[in-house]
C-alpha cells in the first residue's frame, strides 16, 4: 500500500530526536487519533538551520515527518511556511487516499514551530 | 536488527485468524471435483451423483465437528453468509412475534451490520457491553430480554481479542425463554470443542478458510427444528435453504477440512494453547508497558492480542513484516477509518492504547522456534519506535486536548 519512497523514510527516517534548546517547537495531531507528531527547528539568520521530530502514528505519519524536515531545512521560514502537506505527500510521490486526512501533518507541524518561533521573537524584541 | 524484505531470516505467519492456507490432505481431496467429478450435483446422471456424494459426505464430515446432523448444515458462501443467513432469515420469519434483536457490541462485522441493517427496516436491537475482557455477563444478556426478543446473537470465540463468550448458560437462558439464539462460531471452530447440543444453540456459523479449507466456503447449522427462509433464491439447493449451484470442490475440501480439525483437536488445541502463553508471557516480561488484551483464561488457544503502549500498530506491523512475520492490529490504520478497533473500545480501552493493538494469531505451522524469533525481533522494533515516538511527552499527553482529522 506505500510506494518504496515512503517505505524508505519509514525504515530510515531522517533527523530523528531532539535538540537542546530549540527555537521553536510544533506539536500536532492528538494521540486519541493515532498520530502526534512534535517537530523542533534552528534558526539561524532567518532560515531554518536544524530540524528534529518525534513522531506516533502509522507508517505514513512517520514518513511525512521525515520528508517534510528534509524538504524545509535551509529554507527561510517564509518559504517553509509555504510548503503544505499536499506538497510532502507529492515529494514522497504520493499516500494511499485515506492516508491523506489522518497522518499528512507534517508540514503543519512545521508550521506551528514557526508560529511558535515567531512568537517568542516578538516579545523578546 | 536489519532485514532485506525479499530475504527475511525467518517467514512466520501469526495471522491465522485472518485466514490460513489449504492443508494438502484437504487439496488432494478437492482437485478430482474440478475436471473429473466435474458435475453438477442436482443432475440425475453419473457426473451429478458423483458430485452428489462429494457433497453430501463433506455434509456429514462437518456435522461431525459440530455434533450435528448432517440435514441441519446449510452450505453458504462462507461466515459472512452463514451470519447474515441466521439474522435475516429470523427477522424475516418471526417478525410476526417481535421486532427486538439482543446482541453485544463485540461481534464480527458480519453480524453488526446486518443488525444495523435490519435496525433500518424497523427492528430494535440491543448491543450489549462487555466486561474489560470482552466478555458479556449472562445475566446481562437476561436482562435484555423483553416480549417481543425473536432472537439472541453472541459471537463464539471473539475474533480479535480471543476471548470465549459464556453460550452454554446463554444458551439455557434462551431455550427456557424460547428465543433463538445464534452464534457465530467462525474463530471457534477446530480450536475448541463446539458441540451444537451443549452449546445449546440453534443456529451457528462457520467458515472453511479459517481452518485450514479453501476460501469461498462456510456453513450455517440450523436446528432441525428451527426454520429458515433463504436470502438467495433460485433452486431448491440445500433443501431450499439457500440456492445456487454447490461449490462442490469447497465444500469437499471444507468437509475434510472439519474432519481433520476435529480429530487432531484435543492435541492441537493444547500445542497452541501453550505456544500461545509463552507469547504472551514474553511479550509481558520483555516489553515494558504492555497489557494483555482479552480473557487471561477463558481465551482462543491460537489467540494473542496486546496493546503496547505508545507506538502505532500499523507502524509495528511494517517492521515485523520486514522481519518476515506476519501479524495483525486494531489500530485505525489498518481497519481502513479512523476509528480504532470497536471491540477493544468497548472493552473501555483508551484510544491511544487501542491503536497500538497487536494481534498474533497462531496456527498449525507455528513452532516454538517461531515464537522466540518474534520474542526476539519485536522488543527492538518497540525500542526504536518509542524512541522516535515522543515518548516522554506521551506519557502525560492525556491533557492534549487539541484534535484533528474528521474522527467520526
Amino acid at each position: 500500500m506505500y510506494n518504496d519512497k515512503v517505505m524508505d523514510h519509514f525504515f530510515n527516517p531522517r533527523n530523528v530526536g531532539e535538540m537542546e534548546n530549540p527555537d521553536g517547537v510544533g506539536q500536532v495531531g492528538n494521540p486519541v487519533c493515532g498520530d502526534v507528531m512534535r517537530v523542533q527547528i534552528r534558526v539561524k539568520d532567518n532560515r531554518i538551520e536544524d530540524v528534529k521530530f518525534k513522531t506516533f502514528g502509522c507508517g505514513a505519519a512517520i514518513a511525512t515527518s521525515s520528508m517534510v524536515t528534509e524538504m524545509v531545512k535551509g529554507l527561510t521560514l517564509d518559504e517553509a511556511m509555504e510548503v503544505s502537506n499536499k506538497a510532502v505527500a507529492e515529494a514522497l510521490g504520493g499516500l494511499p487516499p485515506q492516508k491523506m486526512h489522518c497522518s499528512n501533518l507534517a508540514a503543519d507541524a512545521i508550521h506551528e514551530a514557526i508560529k511558535d518561533y515567531r512568537s517568542k521573537t516578538a516579545v523578546s524584541h | 536488527m536489519t532485514s532485506d524484505y525479499n530475504h527475511p531470516a525467518r517467514r512466520v505467519y501469526l495471522d491465522n485468524s485472518s485466514t490460513t492456507p489449504v492443508r494438502a490432505e484437504v487439496l488432494s481431496v478437492m482437485l478430482p471435483f474440478f475436471a473429473q467429478a466435474f458435475g453438477n450435483a442436482s443432475s440425475i446422471h453419473r457426473w451429478g451423483k458423483e458430485a452428489r456424494v462429494g457433497v453430501e459426505t463433506a455434509r456429514e464430515k462437518v456435522a461431525y465437528l459440530l455434533g450435528a446432523e448432517p440435514s441441519e448444515i446449510v452450505f453458504t458462501s462462507g461466515g459472512t453468509e452463514a451470519d447474515n443467513l441466521a439474522l435475516r432469515s429470523t427477522a424475516r420469519l418471526l417478525k410476526s412475534k417481535g421486532n427486538h434483536i439482543i446482541t453485544t457490541a463485540v461481534e464480527h462485522h458480519a453480524v453488526l451490520h446486518t443488525c444495523q441493517s435490519l435496525e433500518k427496516e424497523g427492528f430494535e436491537v440491543t448491543y450489549l457491553p462487555v466486561d474489560e475482557y470482552g466478555m458479556v455477563g449472562v445475566e446481562s444478556v437476561a436482562g435484555a430480554i423483553r416480549p417481543g426478543t425473536i432472537l439472541i446473537s453472541v459471537i463464539h470465540g471473539q475474533n480479535e481479542v480471543g476471548t470465549i463468550q459464556p453460550i452454554e448458560e446463554i444458551g439455557r437462558l434462551a431455550k427456557e425463554k424460547g428465543i433463538l439464539l445464534h452464534t457465530d462460531a467462525v474463530q471457534s471452530a477446530g480450536k475448541v470443542p463446539l458441540k451444537v447440543r451443549d452449546l445449546n444453540v440453534d443456529l451457528l456459523s462457520i467458515s472453511s478458510h479459517k481452518l485450514y479449507g479453501p476460501k469461498g466456503i462456510g456453513a450455517l447449522y440450523v436446528r432441525k427444528s428451527v426454520k429458515i427462509a433463504p436470502q438467495i433464491t433460485g433452486g431448491a439447493h440445500e433443501r431450499g435453504r439457500r440456492a445456487g449451484t454447490e461449490n462442490v470442490a469447497g465444500i469437499v475440501g471444507f468437509g475434510e477440512a472439519c474432519y481433520l480439525a476435529e480429530r487432531e483437536l484435543p492435541e492441537e488445541s493444547l500445542r497452541l494453547t501453550s505456544l500461545r502463553d509463552r507469547l504472551i508471557k514474553g511479550i509481558l516480561d520483555k516489553i515494558p508497558d504492555t497489557v494483555l488484551n482479552g480473557h487471561p483464561s477463558r481465551r482462543l488457544p491460537h489467540n494473542v492480542n496486546v496493546s503496547i503502549k505508545y507506538v502505532e500498530g500499523e507502524s509495528i506491523l511494517l517492521n515485523l513484516d520486514l522481519m518476515g512475520i506476519g501479524a495483525s492490529s486494531g489500530s485505525a490504520c489498518t481497519s481502513g477509518s479512523l476509528e480504532p478497533s470497536h471491540v477493544l473500545l468497548a472493552m473501555g480501552l483508551p484510544h491511544e492504547v487501542a491503536h497500538g493493538s497487536l494481534r498474533m494469531t497462531l496456527g498449525r505451522m507455528n513452532t516454538a522456534e517461531d515464537i522466540d524469533y518474534v520474542l526476539e525481533v519485536l522488543p527492538p522494533i518497540v525500542s526504536r519506535l518509542r524512541e522516535m515516538s515522543a515518548f516522554s511527552s506521551l506519557r502525560d499527553s492525556r491533557a492534549c486536548e487539541e484534535g484533528h482529522g474528521n474522527v467520526q
